[in-house]
């Protein structure tokens, strides 16, 4: 490669990287300012309180009165005024986004995971049309049958509660039968076919050899099964009725369309507390996540 | 192949697959069928639904409100599906080069796609507010980028180039998976870069870029969280109203069942001409490895 067309891609990649990242910037710069700081022109990237510009102190010595400050409108911002805000009950929100989250991850797991063993690896009457039917589902979009399924929870009597929201995916997620699928059928039939000599239910040998064969596939459908809850904003809107009950994401929009966008700190703050964790889980699974979507992405 | 099948087999099979044909009942064939049954009935969701034929649909071809969404929907399609797809083969092609930390720049490209819509219609209201925002500050204007008629949807189809992360690790993938050979080939025939990315790389990406532009398709038919919280659920003078949105408030807010099922089953008729059209014209353009 020669030397221009390297300094062409690597000014591209900075150009695209500070794009990218900016936003993240920003909000973090705005969750650390005060109210007047944050619509302050023009804007400042790094938060310099009044006091520090007034003090004619060398910036060494007047620096730790300074982060003192930050930490302390940090903590105000965070702590005191997002979550201890009644209207945005961080804990109980985090707490109600979990419990869905990690219902739907175990229930889509499981199922998907059985129904894709059906699919690849037993020769039954009506696989075809159950696979068909899979396919037919993956593409249809949610809002066709969100009138007519609240009709359904409401004949249930579930309105109100989260039962709407992790109940169904106990039942499959077609995505991720397909997704199992195609990777239990890249699973040798050696091991299953001997266990069977030897006895095995189809049901042992789909816990003790294919449900171990098949962790890294599970792992990818884990992660995107519990993205999509914490993700979710139109089911909670939906069925969520009462504010103990709301998730994160409902929460947020309920906090930003009660203060009507003016505490863009505070919004900016609690807005981080939802992404952060959602961070924080990409970088502990990276491999899976890259890997599971450059798979999963391309089969037509 | 076996053509026999084993009895024990076939129970398996079914007792395997019953979560999804339960499931599939349930929650998605019961309540499509249900769908069609409301389109042709008054249903307030407090009384009994009452048949009353076409009514419901012949009310949709004279509500200017249904075009306007119908319009807004397509536009934004037509305008964030084609953007998207050409800011991830772009980014691809970036990425793809030999550069020093590839898992750094891919991951900054990645993260923010993985941002809930809610956190980053959060994000975008404040950078494109219209008085303090950001993206007015640097660009030393005062544009209401969100309230203006003209705009709004321009703009909610721009910002969706801050979550084309994952589609543009799906064609990574999908780039690394060319055959070095058919570059070198193509070199030896004398194929310039431009040739070499028009009649090797693109052709060989297709099939990865026709599968992404069948579900982006799909997926504007229901964008509704970002759109919704971005413009206050649907902009001035609903210039930002989507199809979701109709058939949400017609569901919730104006307690029309009727109304909103009938909406629902003239999408679900549009989303599947749509991709049997896709599917369809792919012949022409896409190359099956």
């Amino acid at each position: 490669m020669n030397i221009l067309k390297r300094l062409i891609i690597y000014s591209l990649l900075v150009a695209v990287a500070a794009i990218y990242v900016g936003p993240f910037l920003w909000v973090i710069s705005t969750s650390f300012k005060t109210a007047s700081e944050a619509t302050e022109n023009p804007p400042r990237w790094v938060p310099v309180s009044p006091e520090f510009r007034a003090s004619t102190q060398p910036f060494a010595a007047k620096l730790p009165d300074e982060i003192g400050r930050r930490v302390g409108i940090i903590k105000d911002n965070y702590y005191d005024r997002v979550m201890n805000d009644p209207s945005f009950d961080f804990a109980l929100y985090t707490r109600n986004t979990l419990i869905i989250a990690l219902l739907s991850t175990l229930g889509a797991s499981i199922s998907s995971s059985l129904v894709a063993y059906a699919l690849a690896r037993l020769h039954w009457r009506g696989k075809n049309l159950v696979f068909g039917i899979v396919l037919g589902t993956m593409m249809l979009p949610f809002t066709v049958v969100m009138v007519p399924q609240y009709d359904l929870f409401r004949e249930l009597g579930w309105i109100g509660s989260n039962l709407p929201l992790w109940v169904p995916a106990f039942f499959g997620v077609p995505f991720f039968i397909f997704l199992l699928r195609q990777f239990h059928m890249t699973i040798p039939n050696e091991l299953a076919d001997a266990a069977r000599i030897d006895g095995c239910s189809e049901f042992r040998i789909w816990w003790q050899i294919v449900l171990p064969l098949s962790r890294p596939a599970l792992a990818v459908v884990a992660l995107f099964a519990f993205m999509g809850a914490w993700r979710d904003f139109l089911g909670p809107l939906i069925y969520l009725s009462h504010r103990r009950d709301f998730t994160l994401a409902l929460a947020l929009q309920f906090f930003q369309s009660r203060s009507g966008g003016t505490s863009w700190e505070l919004l900016m703050a609690a807005t981080l507390l939802v992404i952060a964790p959602i961070i924080v889980l990409f970088f502990m699974a990276q491999k899976t996540f890259i890997q599971g979507i450059a798979t999963t992405g391309m089969k037509g | 192949m076996r053509d026999r099948v084993k009895p024990r087999e076939q129970i398996a099979g079914i007792l395997f697959a019953l979560p999804f044909i339960i499931g599939f009942l349930v929650f998605m064939a019961y309540p499509l069928c249900k769908a069609v049954y409301f389109s042709f009935t008054d249903y307030p969701f407090l009384n009994e639904p009452v048949f009353i034929g076409l009514r419901k649909y012949v009310r949709m071809f004279g509500d200017p409100v249904f075009w306007q969404s119908l319009r807004n929907t397509i536009v934004f399609a037509l305008m964030s599906v084609p953007f998207s797809l050409g800011i991830s083969v772009l980014l691809a092609l970036l990425l793809n080069n030999k550069v020093k930390a590839p898992g750094v720049w891919r991951t900054i490209i990645f993260v923010p796609s993985l941002v809930p819509s809610v956190a980053s219609a959060m994000l975008w209201l404040w950078l494109l507010n219209g008085k303090d925002g950001l993206v007015n500050h640097l660009l030393g204007t005062k544009i209401q980028w969100l309230t203006s008629e003209t705009l709004v949807l321009p703009t909610l189809a721009f910002i969706g180039f801050w979550g084309v992360g994952q589609t543009v690790v799906i064609f990574l993938a999908g780039l690394q998976d060319i055959p070095t050979e058919m570059y070198e080939a193509a070199e030896i025939d004398g194929a310039n870069a431009l040739q070499r990315l028009f009649h090797v790389t693109l052709p060989m990406l297709s099939p990865v870029i026709f599968f992404n532009l069948v579900m982006g398709i799909i997926g504007a038919w229901s964008v509704f969280d970002g759109p919704y919280i971005l413009t206050g659920g649907g902009g001035t003078n609903r210039s930002a109203y989507f199809y979701a949105m109709y058939i949400r408030d017609a569901a919730f807010l104006q307690t029309d069942v009727g109304y909103a099922s009938a909406m629902a089953c003239v999408q679900f008729l549009i989303v599947m001409t749509l991709t049997a059209l896709v599917i369809w014209s792919s012949k022409r353009w896409v190359h099956y490895r």
